[in-house]
């Protein structure tokens, strides 16, 4: 591993931005946040993968770009596959013509990773190729016009998992990608929230420093289809960490260390009351399934504060 | 038939980076942010957090607003510490 310079302020990342406005994100999106917040961090020259996405669609309206690096959209199950390819090239080049030094980041949605893409992600880290992959995580397919994915938390609403007589929203709990990805024993991985921004930037930094694949699973808030204000976007990114709902964690080489402990963490109703498609679990004939998405995340928190604490 | 085979990219290839500058999303806005300069510390906490981004930083260190592209989302009214930013009807 290389040395890796921390970032103290914010003004050491002014002025480095990758991306151009005028792109089509709605106003207060969270993903838009976190994406720009990466880039700014990110070491250059770079290469963006991008799966289909909110990301893909908004940030490309053609024949415009918001991207001022070499971008590739292919399909939305291959963005790993095509970061790998991409690796394979350079490393070709550099045999050639000497060393060509990029790097990439994959950029996918929950959709796109959680779901359609992770053969190719499994694929991707398992073969050891050096690239980031980013998946940036608004819990539902909000593209399509919000249908639930495997990242979904339990009892949400979406426009597949209404709230109705029948079902109160989603049955399932969220899917623990960072878990299946961890086992694959990748240098690095954590999770991140934009609104934590220092947090994320240095995150970025590491994984980056690493000669494999690395994962980042990012909180993305979205105003559209988690039903909030759009100046809140950060706000609700907040309280997802300060609730615990969203730990703050790094799995570097197997060892777990969580990077922004939470002592008083504020209930979990604070961050559900302020998004309608969580709301109704504050209902009292709901109290079920609160509870159970309460012990969820009560019993992730306690797994990964074990974990952090037999490593340190 | 040449001339227009020039003009015309292969599928999907877009050779302008940046180019949604050409699209100004400012009028999306229906409230826009206006900034309190005495009260602004040039934390820059607004820029980080700015989708767009739409907020430059001035010669004297303090923010200003790029209106043409602001869509008025209003985190940056929200996040500032010192809450110098204020959402007005355009």
């Amino acid at each position: 591993m290389m040395s890796v310079s921390e970032i103290k302020s914010i003004k050491e990342l002014y002025g480095l931005d990758l991306i151009a406005p005028g792109h089509r994100a709605c106003a207060g999106c969270g993903a838009l946040v976190g994406v720009r917040q990466i880039l700014l961090a990110s070491k250059r020259p770079l290469i963006v993968v991008n799966a289909t996405s909110c990301l893909e669609v908004t940030s490309t309206p053609y024949p415009q770009t918001m991207w001022k690096v070499p971008w590739v959209h292919l399909l939305f199950e291959n963005a790993a596959a095509a970061a790998s390819g991409i690796e394979a090239a350079l490393k070709v080049l550099s045999r050639k013509y000497g060393r060509q030094e990029h790097y990439i980041i994959a950029f996918g949605g929950d959709g796109g990773t959680f779901d359609i893409g992770i053969q190719a992600l499994s694929g991707a880290l398992e073969r050891g190729h050096r690239f980031l992959y980013v998946c940036y995580d608004n819990e539902a397919y909000m593209n399509t016009g919000i249908q639930r994915s495997g990242a979904t938390p339990l009892g949400a609403a979406t426009t597949t998992s209404p709230v109705g007589a029948r079902i109160v929203g989603k049955q399932q709990q969220k899917k623990d990608l960072m878990e299946i990805v961890v086992a694959h024993k990748i240098p690095y991985a954590a999770t991140a929230s934009p609104s934590h921004w220092k947090d994320l930037v240095n995150k970025v930094r590491k994984a980056q420093s690493y000669d494999g694949p690395s994962f980042i699973h990012l909180i993305a808030t979205c105003t559209r289809g988690w039903y909030f204000d759009p100046s809140e976007s950060i706000k609700v990114a907040r309280l997802a960490v300060e609730t615990r709902y969203w730990p703050l964690y790094e799995v570097e080489n197997g060892r777990y260390r969580i990077t922004n402990p939470v002592p008083n963490p504020k209930p979990l109703e604070e961050f559900l009351k302020v998004q309608r498609r969580l709301s109704h679990l504050l209902l009292p004939e709901n109290a079920d399934l609160l509870e159970k998405l309460k012990a969820y995340v009560n019993e992730r928190w306690e797994r990964l504060n074990k974990l952090s604490t037999c490593f340190a | 038939m040449a001339e227009v085979e020039k003009i015309i990219l292969p599928g999907g290839i877009i050779d302008r980076p940046g180019s949604t500058l050409d699209y100004k999303t400012g009028t999306w806005r229906v409230k826009k942010p206006v900034v309190d300069l005495n009260k602004c510390t040039g934390c820059l906490l607004c820029w980080i957090y700015c989708p767009e981004p739409a907020i430059r930083k001035r010669d004297d260190g303090k923010i200003e607003f790029d209106y043409d592209y602001c869509k008025g989302c209003g985190i940056c009214s929200v996040e500032c510490p010192t809450k110098a930013i204020k959402m007005e009807e355009e």
